[in-house]
């Protein structure tokens, strides 16, 4: 017998917005994150526009101790443990200050961590400086330091792992973390993913030359899904973190209930049939919808909004003709479809757990956020649905009970999720 | 530098790193850095690394391993610092 599950708990660290309350008004208002960085363009970086979450020094006293931020520079971390703690929070949560709590866990996933931490050691290193790594360097560069160090800050004594699987990761974590609950064996886990900021790790996209180059003097503009002047993604960082748990434990809590995870899928598509190492195999993306729409147990017909992956690359018409023939639906009856990659870019291995929180918190507070500055929608896009099924601007008139929320990843790797209004029951 | 001033000078390197801010207070030369102060062992290399800072020497694996007392950090220093 597999137990609902829902969502308790939210919490971000967004381009746009770094807590609840600031990215719920910023993701309402169409409130772009993306700003020009003198320090890419001095690196000689062709994209010099970026999404980072602002975080100040007093506000990372808010949240960790001071020993803890010594020596302490792996931005991933950063992000993921405050929106980790934050969600745990707003889940009404203790710190599990006396001893673990057997019932918690977390699945927190990761690109890559603490790319500057390991830079700061390989020059100690090259210079025959071993001793000078300190302690503080492997917490921070082993791939598990967000779950690590989230674990011990909420005292988790279930799972605590990281997951790994490009932009696909967000997504996954949530699909690792609902079944460990659905199935028993965790009451909640925290889902999550973040990644670091900044050059080191934002390069090797800029050498592969998918970010988009062209828009270093309009910032805010720069990030255009579905658009036909799409002209790459516009590299994001920060975390999204949500609190998983069964439905007898949140009514048992009195906990406020955003939204109930109805199951998804997870694929790959093998890199055949057209699959690369960094292009999608089609037939595995519509089977991942698929898969995901039987798993949660919802017909096509019942899908009210997609929350795409939708990078603003030339790819982004193909995932419209992918989820139009996974759903059998195009044209007027296809559902609506948003991006949230327009206001804060491409967050990388944060991107499904940062949409997934703007997701559940557009479903808890009845509003579709809009995909800014797609102006122009692409022509192959229009072939295949009505253009009036982009959500342009904020609406707050369209009923919304099921969202399909998507990602994929390099490596030919797909998730979706299915998310569900809660009505009390 | 005089004893009491490394002394002073080893309590504000070891300070972050203490859980158990009480014995801090009465630091000396026989407090323990694990047992007293309860300071997390991972961290002993990072303090050890500060008073390299501190004092402008450097300390051999040997050394490291026997520093684990305030008496003990204060004989490694003076032994330095020579």
């Amino acid at each position: 017998m597999k137990e609902r599950v829902v969502i308790t708990g939210v919490g971000v660290a967004a381009p746009n917005g770094v807590g609840k309350e600031a990215f719920t008004a910023a993701i309402r208002a169409g409130q772009s994150g993306i700003r020009y960085f003198e320090a890419l363009q001095e690196l000689n970086f062709s994209c010099c526009v970026a999404g980072k979450p602002e975080v100040s020094e007093a506000l990372k006293l808010e949240y960790f101790p001071p020993l803890m931020l010594r020596n302490f520079i792996s931005s991933g971390i950063l992000y993921g443990c405050m929106a980790g703690l934050d969600a745990w929070a707003d889940a009404g949560l203790s710190r599990n200050e006396e001893a673990p709590d057997w019932d918690s866990g977390t699945i927190f996933g990761i690109g890559s961590s603490g790319v500057e931490k390991m830079r700061e050691a390989a020059y100690r290193l090259d210079s025959g400086k071993v001793k000078r790594l300190g302690s503080t360097t492997v917490p921070q560069i082993m791939a598990s330091g967000v779950s690590a160090y989230l674990g011990g800050l909420l005292g988790l004594g279930n799972q605590v792992t990281t997951n790994s699987s490009a932009c696909t990761t967000g997504t996954e974590s949530i699909l690792l973390a609902y079944e460990r609950v659905a199935n028993g064996s965790a009451k909640r886990m925290l889902a999550g993913s973040t990644s670091d900021s900044g050059p080191y790790i934002w390069g090797g996209f800029d050498a592969m030359k998918v970010m988009n180059f062209r828009s270093n003097e309009n910032p805010e503009s720069a990030s255009r899904p579905m658009s036909a002047t799409a002209a790459g993604f516009v590299p994001g960082s920060g975390a999204g973190a949500l609190v998983l748990e069964t439905l007898r434990s949140a009514q048992d809590r009195g906990a406020t209930i955003y939204a109930e995870v109805l199951g998804g899928a997870v694929n790959s598509g093998g890199q055949r049939q057209g699959g690369t190492m960094t292009a999608p195999n089609s037939e595995a993306v519509q089977r991942c919808i698929k898969d995901a729409l039987r798993n949660a147990d919802v017909q096509a017909s019942e899908v009210d909004l997609i929350n795409g992956h939708l990078t603003a690359t030339a790819k982004d018409p193909d995932e419209i003709q992918n989820w139009a023939a996974a759903l059998g639906r195009n044209g007027a009856d296809f559902p609506y479809i948003h991006s949230l990659k327009a206001m804060i870019g491409h967050c990388i291995s944060g991107a499904g757990s940062i949409e997934s929180v703007a997701a559940v918190l557009g479903l808890h507070h009845n509003f579709v956020f809009p995909t800014i500055n797609c102006e122009d929608p692409h022509p192959e896009i229009l072939k295949v649905i009505s253009s009036e099924k982009i959500i342009r601007q904020t609406r707050e008139d369209i009923p919304v009970n099921i969202i399909a929320k998507a990602g994929f990843g390099f490596g030919d790797v797909n998730a979706c999720v299915l998310l569900k209004k809660y009505q009390n029951e | 530098m005089n004893k009491q001033e490394r002394i002073a000078a080893i309590k504000r390197i070891v300070e972050p790193y203490v859980q158990e801010k009480a014995a801090l207070e009465n630091l000396n030369e026989d407090t323990d850095f694990l047992k007293d102060l309860n300071i997390n062992s991972a961290h002993l290399v990072d303090i050890i690394l500060d008073v390299e800072d501190e004092f402008d020497i450097e300390i051999e694996d040997e050394a490291m391993e026997k520093m684990l007392t305030v008496g003990a950090a204060l004989a490694i220093i003076e032994e330095k610092v020579k």
